[in-house]
């Protein structure tokens, strides 16, 4: 019998440590199967950020990092600056890039560092359980914001992607979503093209990815798609906010 | 190579590129910055790299980056920029990978001063980030030794995978004396087979996976346990020092980098005078020289620590003197330098009691 679904060369073989409807393995899925379409596994290096994904090491079937906290995109640019042949991705999430690790993102974008960027943003502090992100909307409860966020209180959530786009460095800031098929064909689309602007020497690509927390949320794996569409999108809206032809 | 005159920033920069250092990421902070001046300009012209980095975490992450990739690579910093960096280099500890950190001291806490000092001695022996750990520490005294010291350091490094500082005050870093550039050799090194340079499934070794962290206690353990057997090694390999005139010492003086030298001149002042004093200089600051110190302290009527701090090193050597005779203090502090004749007193001082 002809097989038509498998896991992709650059997964590893191992039960991954989400939570049931997270929708990072869904992400994970996508990088490793873009990887595999440009057939680039042997020379591409990955960069784990500190948070949810702090064990994708384990879980991308290629050279890999570990990064301290924010700093994947600094690690990024040590490996790719001693390597320019190599295909050089970090993987962060929304507490990790746009809060702790804002500079190490905004000026490798500037610099046009020639890496890409995969970043997963769910609203939420995801690992340590629940705390306010950069992200987290205006009303959303977290442990750390329990009564909802508050403009007053708390601040605003930060747009990245918008943010980023302003700057020269990059070549693609796309925005995308996986809380239903047509968008994941869609992110799979732009993680794909956005590994391959790096390999074109284009500039600095990120592909932001809204993502779901079903067990932060407190709502079923169902609810939390729902949720996304219903409540991140309208903030978060989805499109290329830059891209150089 | 012939006697030239050069700055003691640009003389690391330059012994670091001729002992195969390609890579340096920095940010500015005065006393150090001809050191990443000097590396913009000149790593390009050996096909290597120069990033002026966003902050000093930045510029450590970047060398972490580097590192994990195999590269011999170099950062710079001096005292408030190096505090910014510790949580980076307890990582490149964690990892295990070499690197070389420079830190042209100066005056703290806080924002300080821009002059020289050695107030950042706990920082450097103590592992100044999070977690058990060690790193050998050099401490020049003179231009040439600080360009000898740092090619050594990438090859300490690589052997034992672990960062090395090169601990300059201010005054190595700013002061032009004569330098020779040594011939640098590499010696034979193990491969740096564990980089992450891009995995073939089928080229027989194991993915590289750059990584600092065990969730496991027990692997964590025998992570710390293993790396401890390095520090021993280090310990019991790298220790350097060096002592004048210990043999009749009634006086021996403990002191590094620049304030050894001032202390030697006293020392030599003070022996035309009939006062038998002697020296320790330590080189390596860690591993620290313990049984040197302790032999001397059993035949000396008295210690004297000089630094320029509060007092820091003279914790070490108390430790190594274990009560055999008493250990004075003398330090000055925040940018300012001892004198010949503050030590000379000093000296003579503590001769009056003997």
């Amino acid at each position: 019998m002809a097989v038509v679904f498998d896991r992709p060369k650059a997964l590893c073989d191992v039960p991954l440590h989400y939570c049931p409807g997270c929708t990072h393995g869904i992400i994970h899925r996508l990088v490793a199967e873009a990887i595999d379409e440009l057939g680039v596994q042997d020379k591409t290096i990955g960069v784990a950020p500190v948070g949810c994904a702090v064990f994708a090491y384990n879980y991308f079937n290629c050279d890999m990092y570990e990064a301290a906290h924010g700093r994947a995109p600094a690690v990024a640019t040590g490996c790719k600056r001693t390597q320019k042949d190599k295909v050089v991705f970090t993987y962060q999430g929304d507490g990790d890039l746009a809060s702790i690790g804002a500079a190490e993102i905004v000026h490798a974008a500037t610099r046009g560092e020639l890496i890409t960027t995969i970043f997963v943003n769910n609203a939420i502090y995801g690992m340590t359980g629940g705390q306010m992100a950069p992200t987290t909307l205006i009303g959303q409860k977290s442990t750390t914001s329990p009564l909802g966020r508050d403009v007053e209180r708390n601040g605003n959530p930060i747009r990245v992607s918008e943010m980023l786009a302003t700057l020269d460095g990059p070549a693609l800031i796309q925005r995308v979503s996986v809380h239903d098929v047509k968008h994941i064909m869609e992110a799979k689309k732009a993680i794909k093209k956005a590994f391959e602007y790096q390999i074109a020497g284009k500039g600095f690509t990120l592909i932001e990815v809204l993502s779901t927390c079903p067990t932060n949320w407190g709502l079923s794996a169902v609810e939390s798609l729902k949720w996304l569409e219903e409540n991140m999108i309208p903030k978060y809206p989805l499109g290329v906010m830059k891209e150089v032809q | 190579m012939q006697r030239q005159m050069m700055k003691g920033n640009e003389a690391i920069a330059e012994a670091a590129v001729q002992a195969g250092c390609r890579y340096f990421f920095g940010y500015p902070i005065t006393p150090q910055n001809e050191i990443p001046e000097y590396m913009s300009l000149r790593l390009p012209q050996v096909d290597g790299a120069f990033l002026q980095a966003e902050s000093e975490v930045s510029a450590i992450n970047m060398v972490y980056g580097a590192a994990g990739a195999g590269a011999r690579v170099m950062t710079s910093s001096s005292s408030p920029g190096i505090s910014l960096k510790q949580e980076g280099i307890s990582y490149i500890v964690g990892a295990e990978l070499p690197c070389v950190i420079v830190n042209i001291v100066r005056g703290g806490p806080g924002l300080g001063s821009i002059q020289p000092s050695q107030s950042d001695y706990y920082q450097a022996t103590r592992g100044g980030g999070h977690g058990d750990y060690r790193m050998c520490v050099y401490a020049p005294a003179t231009v040439q030794e600080a360009v000898e010291l740092t090619q050594k350091a990438f090859d300490v490094a690589d052997k034992y995978r672990n960062p090395v500082m090169l601990l300059g005050d201010g005054v190595i870093g700013q002061m032009m004396e004569p330098v020779s550039m040594p011939e640098y050799k590499m010696p034979v090194l193990p491969q740096k087979d564990w980089a992450a340079t891009g995995w073939n499934p089928n080229s027989g070794r194991a993915r590289a996976v750059i990584n600092s962290l065990y969730i496991d206690s027990a692997e964590l353990e025998q992570h710390n346990i293993k790396l401890q057997k390095k520090y021993d090694a280090i310990a019991e390999n790298e220790l350097l020092y060096k002592t004048e005139q210990l043999d009749d010492a009634d006086i021996v003086i403990v002191a590094y980098g620049t304030t050894a030298r001032i202390a030697l001149t006293a020392l030599r002042r003070a022996r035309e005078q009939g006062v038998k004093v002697g020296l320790i200089r330590p080189i390596t600051l860690w591993p620290f020289p313990s049984e040197v110190i302790a032999k001397a302290s059993s035949s000396a009527k008295q210690m004297l620590v000089v630094e320029m701090s509060m007092g820091q090193m003279v914790d070490d050597v108390k430790l190594a003197v274990q009560g055999n005779c008493p250990v004075q203090f003398y330090g000055r502090t925040g940018g300012m330098i001892p004198g010949v004749n503050e030590i000379y007193e000093q000296i003579m001082h503590l001769k009056e009691g003997l």
